[in-house]
């Protein structure tokens, strides 16, 4: 366990008596009080009518707990919020249309124009872009560090840095962050550590367990786990203090978007959600839809379940794959060669996830054959299904990168991503067989 | 299980202790509260008086005013009917010289606003036979056990397969 933080109003242990499988499939799931519904129902609504004009004005001041507008809450999309907060051990968590929605918004409330992250530089491509690409044109800056290098996040932290951000577990490279060591450095600089925890889940590693403040997921992949539905959530441990320094004046500071209020001093240790719903989420507007908070909060119910037989199948895969005379390399923690397993050991000893690289003996052209002769894999690019999944990076996602770019990426010509699903595992390794002899 | 022989851990409250004050409490005197509709004593005032209880505020650069419809009192001697609980939106350090007039009035629960604590006071208070609970707010508490806190995504921590949400 981290070391323990008490910040001036937190307002409860979040830790609950009750077990992981007991909360995923219980916490947020209460009986609908309306009918009865022992499911949670679909609020497929846009808006909620008020009791009176009393009520209706106490709600949009924030006095008090309700429904106005679907863009804000929904009572279907709070069970979702519920069950995640629940399974991460945090306060609360707004959720939102897709992973890089609850990175927009989470960021949106702790930066200013010519504010700067530290994040990995190994993050999800897509990650990479946002931050390095989109986000400088709200004057937002980022500089990438070497996940490994602890002392290299420290040394690039600048007064004007609001947060430190990294993948628990990084998509594709299999790199883990240390998180515990971050999250020191972080709260040295008086900033919140975020960790994306989307390829571990909690399942596997809580992040804020380990001293993480927030928690973002791309609840598209292993949280929904069905490939059916785009979501994201925010997690907010309720552990950071905002009013340690002036850094984070969108919380401390009497806000502009609700006539004075101060979210820190009003909400405690739930600020952070608060706002993120009732300012970022507001303003910006990427809402999730109740149907797909449904498809998700329905996937979580089996979360645990899943992750087990996700995480075994890699492993077995991963073990046939390093074995294999065509395979140069493979990149998975769970190996004991590999160079994260004494990482994977301390921050996800359930096992080492179901998403990996690895390198074919061969080039560009044994890729694509190797994609194109599976059967049981699909060829897509997602990871975090039921169905296991296979992505040949340098033909699809990197296509546009040079060949040095691709290197560099972690994308060279002969390497694939595999997302291993919960089918039977001599399945997919006579699937696999069949293409590398093709390839 | 009584509350008064007990010891109440003061860190983590057991959720069935918060409960029980809630339910017993009818009215509450709030120490502190604001006249000023985006203070947190506000915020709270007007959902503790939705869920039915009856709330006195109690601020002597108010008295004789009104907030949310109740007349302020500049002190809780100055109240004329019987208070079950004093809410307290005031800094630590003011609590003791509270604590005694909670005493003094009879009130059964002491509880101090998130944020604040005063472990002298708290023990005085209890030693008096009063029920004291610190660096909490009861709206959150309500909210957190009848559910409705969980409408903002919050972790209610409560686990029930029950169709009724009453606290
Ligand atoms: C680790 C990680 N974070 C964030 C995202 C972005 O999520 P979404 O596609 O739901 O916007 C992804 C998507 O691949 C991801 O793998």
């Amino acid at each position: 366990m981290a070391s323990e933080r008490k910040p001036a109003a937190r307002a409860a242990e979040n830790t609950s008596p009750f077990g992981f499988d007991t909360l995923q499939v219980h916490a947020g799931t209460a009986p609908d009080p309306a009918t009865g519904a022992r499911t949670t129902p679909i609020y497929q609504t846009t808006a909620f009518v008020f009791e009176d004009a009393d009520q209706a004005a106490s709600l949009f001041n924030l006095q008090t707990f309700g429904n106005i507008y679907t863009r804000l809450t929904n009572p279907t999309t709070a069970v979702f919020e519920q069950k995640i907060a629940a399974l991460e051990n945090a306060r609360a968590a707004t959720a939102v249309a897709s992973g890089h929605a609850a990175q927009l918004v989470a960021f949106h409330m702790l930066m200013n124009p010519g504010d700067h992250i530290v994040a990995s530089r190994k993050l999800y491509g897509g990650s990479i872009t946002q931050l390095g690409v989109s986000f400088k044109r709200f004057d937002w800056h980022t500089t990438f560090v070497d996940p490994d290098d602890i002392d290299g996040f420290a040394a690039a932290v600048t007064p004007k840095t609001k947060a430190i951000f990294v993948e628990s577990l990084a998509n594709p490279g299999g790199v883990i962050s240390d998180i515990e060591a971050l999250a020191d450095v972080a709260h040295k600089a008086g900033i919140p550590l975020i960790v994306d925890n989307t390829m571990a889940t909690p399942y596997l590693c809580r992040p804020i367990e380990w001293g993480a403040d927030i928690v973002l997921h791309s609840a598209t992949k292993f949280l929904g786990g069905h490939g059916n539905s785009m979501g994201g959530v925010i997690v907010d441990s309720g552990l950071f203090d905002w009013g340690q320094n002036d850094k984070f004046p969108h919380l401390s500071q009497p806000s502009p978007a609700y006539h004075g209020l101060t979210f820190w001093e009003t909400f405690g240790d739930m600020a952070f959600a608060v706002a993120c719903r009732t300012i970022s989420l507001r303003d910006l507007g990427p809402a999730i839809s109740p149907f797909n908070a449904f498809m998700i909060l329905t996937g979580m119910e089996t979360l645990s379940l899943r992750m087990r037989k996700h995480c075994d199948n890699a492993q077995t895969v991963a073990e046939f794959l390093a074995r294999h005379p065509k395979v140069e390399w493979v990149s998975y923690a769970g190996l004991k060669s590999d160079r994260y397993h004494a990482l994977a050991q301390k921050y996800l000893p359930r096992g080492a996830g179901s998403v990996f690289t690895f390198g074919l003996k061969g080039g560009y052209e044994s890729g694509t054959k190797f994609v194109e002769s599976l059967q049981v894999f699909s060829h897509l690019a997602n990871i975090g299904d039921t169905r296991s999944l296979v992505i040949h990076p340098a033909s699809t996602t990197h296509r546009q990168l040079s060949p040095e770019q691709r290197a560099a990426a972690g994308a060279g010509d002969n390497v694939i991503r595999l997302s291993i699903g919960i089918e039977d595992v001599a399945d997919l390794i006579k699937d696999l067989e069949k293409a590398l002899a093709a390839a | 299980m009584s509350a008064t022989l007990d010891k109440i851990d003061h860190d983590n409250y057991n959720d069935d202790y918060v409960r029980g004050i809630l339910r017993k409490t009818r009215v509450i005197a709030m120490v502190g509260a604001s006249p000023n509709w985006n203070r947190p004593s506000y915020f709270a005032m007007k959902y503790l008086q939705q869920k039915g209880y009856r709330v006195i505020p109690v601020n002597p650069k108010e008295a004789g005013n009104e907030i949310l419809g109740e007349k302020v009192y500049a002190s809780l001697s100055d109240i004329p009917v019987k208070v079950d609980m004093v809410d307290c939106f005031r800094a630590s350090a003011a609590i003791p010289p509270i604590t005694d007039e909670a005493i003094k009035i009879g009130a059964k629960v002491l509880w101090l606003q998130l944020g604040v604590r005063n472990d002298d006071a708290a023990a005085k208070a209890e030693a008096a036979g009063l029920q004291v609970v610190m660096n909490r707010c009861p709206k959150i508490e309500f909210g957190r056990l009848s559910r409705e806190i969980g409408w903002m995504g919050v972790n209610t921590r409560v686990i029930n397969s029950k169709r009724q949400s009453r606290i």
